[in-house]
């Protein structure tokens, strides 16, 4: 089974990509779908609906979903198996971007905008530069300057990135994505896959529910106003 | 790549009912016009979403474009330096946060441009279409549709220095069109129009009609139409003048004849 992991930030066009990749491999590789979000999210009934594939979600909720796709990843593998799927694509809620979700032995995706401004591919570090491949959407909406600024900003966070541009809804110039997929190798040892990149430091006191602000009420890696280091608090 | 020797070839695909276009192959040849014209909904983005993507019969469409009579090479489709085609679309308030000058100097770095001046020559050429000057310091964001589709087009001619300009709609940017035209001929640049206005359509030398998504009809300006060309010439001028009366603000009475100096055509 090949593992395909698509993240980018919302509303990027993610899963326009990804119903692209089911229409025009899904012939010749069975794919499974599965996504992960925070609170709501409809886009495998609407897979499901479209394309009779087996598709699931997992909400993430108090958990970031990036570290809810690392929890699940696995399990995910075994199901899609189990459907008798041979390529899992694994759509992330892509929120904080302090981390990014690709693993080793897939395929990671990151899809960006090409109207979402100059900086955002600066913005999204560790997302861009461990992925394998920036799929750039909304082309048609911009002129061939924007385009290549665009893209030079991509190649300031990762220079050796493939980078595929494409109207997603209909599927320009997507031929390059659905070649590296086809051309992607199926997992060889599941129990050795892992994420490509170091996660964000711990957890605070914040997430597992305090409500008082300032640091001083807060224990676990904290951050003051003055100075960037963070320090630790707390046993 | 001899960049003026490029010679796009469009060859037919389908209807939604699987009929095939009815034309052989279109040709667009440097220095040369061609119009796309049709209602909305006709087609018209898909046919230059066609032509920029290099189509390989994998679009909706199911047409081919080759370069050169040949299908193009990988890179003219993936590498932006290398490609032959570039699209101005009618949509060009995207990348927000940039200064002009900026934006340009980024663009040149990209295509690893060092020449000195190009910056300034871009947003003089700019300047020649637009009748509300462009500065370098300005934010791209606070340029009005004219003046960033003007500066898109003078990138597209000394930047991007690509062979085949697509222009989606440039009459609707108010920007000096017969000026356009006439730089991009002397840059023996091969032009699309897509267009809804009378003017740009006859002046191309080459009509693409369209109709439910397909090719119907190829129409040469062999001359027949000239006469009526410069009636309309006539006519837009007239209509150009008064625009800027409007937009000074004056009232308009009685005859208007004053407006349109026979001969004589205003861009404005």
């Amino acid at each position: 089974m090949r593992l395909l992991v698509v993240a980018g930030p919302p509303s990027a066009g993610k899963t326009a990509v990804v119903k692209q990749v089911i229409r025009h491999l899904g012939g010749e590789m069975q794919p499974a779908y599965l996504k992960i979000d925070v609170v709501r999210a409809f886009e495998d009934e609407e897979i499901a609906r479209e394309f009779g594939i087996p598709t699931k979600k997992v909400y993430s909720g108090d958990l970031c979903p990036d570290h809810a796709g690392i929890m699940i990843m696995r399990e995910a593998m075994e199901w899609a198996g189990r459907e008798g799927a041979d390529l899992l694509i694994v759509e992330s809620a892509g929120l904080c971007l302090r981390c990014s979700p690709y693993v080793t032995q897939s395929l990671g995706i990151v899809v960006l905008s090409a109207i979402s401004g100059t900086h955002a591919p600066l913005k999204m570090g560790p997302m861009i530069a461990l992925a394998d491949m920036a799929v750039v959407t909304r082309t048609d909406l911009v002129s061939q300057a924007e385009k290549e600024v665009f893209r030079e900003r991509i190649r300031e966070v990762a220079p050796e990135i493939e980078i595929v541009e494409t109207n997603a809804v209909q599927g320009t110039g997507l031929r390059y994505l659905f070649r590296r997929v086809a051309g992607t190798p199926a997992i060889g040892d599941p129990d050795r896959v892992v994420l490509r990149g170091v996660p964000p430091l711990g957890v605070c006191t914040v997430c597992v529910g305090k409500k008082e602000i300032g640091w001083q009420h807060h224990f676990g890696v904290v951050r003051r106003l003055e100075g960037t280091d963070l320090f630790f608090r707390g046993e | 790549m001899d960049h003026q020797a490029t010679e796009i070839t469009l060859l037919p695909g389908s209807d939604k009912n699987g009929e095939t276009e009815h034309f052989d192959q279109i040709v667009i040849r440097p220095g040369e016009t061609l119009a796309i014209v049709g209602p909305t909904g006709s087609g018209k983005s898909a046919l230059i979403n066609d032509i920029e993507v290099f189509a390989q019969k994998d679009t909706v469409t199911g047409r081919t474009v080759l370069v050169n009579g040949r299908a193009p090479p990988e890179e003219y489709v993936r590498d932006p330096a290398k490609k032959p085609v570039a699209l101005i679309t009618q949509n060009t308030k995207c990348l927000a946060d940039l200064q002009v000058q900026e934006f340009l100097e980024m663009h040149l770095r990209s295509r690893k441009i060092e020449e000195e001046g190009v910056v300034e020559e871009t947003i003089a050429l700019a300047n020649e279409f637009t009748g509300e000057k462009i500065t370098p310091g300005a934010r791209m964001t606070s340029l009005s549709g004219g003046q960033t589709r003007s500066l898109m087009v003078a990138d597209a001619i000394l930047i991007s220095n690509t062979p085949v300009i697509i222009l989606d709609e440039v009459e609707n940017a108010g920007i000096f069109k017969d000026r356009v035209i006439e730089v991009l001929r002397t840059y023996q640049k091969a032009v699309v129009f897509v267009t809804h206005d009378p003017l740009v359509a006859l002046l191309c030398d080459r009509r693409v009609v369209m109709r439910n998504g397909t090719v119907v009809r190829v129409i040469e300006a062999t001359g027949v139409e000239l006469e009526a060309l410069e009636q309309v010439r006539a006519v837009d001028g007239f209509l150009c003048m008064l625009r800027e009366e409007i937009r000074a603000g004056k009232i308009i009475t009685g005859d208007l004849h004053h407006l349109s100096p026979p001969g004589e055509v205003n861009a404005a």
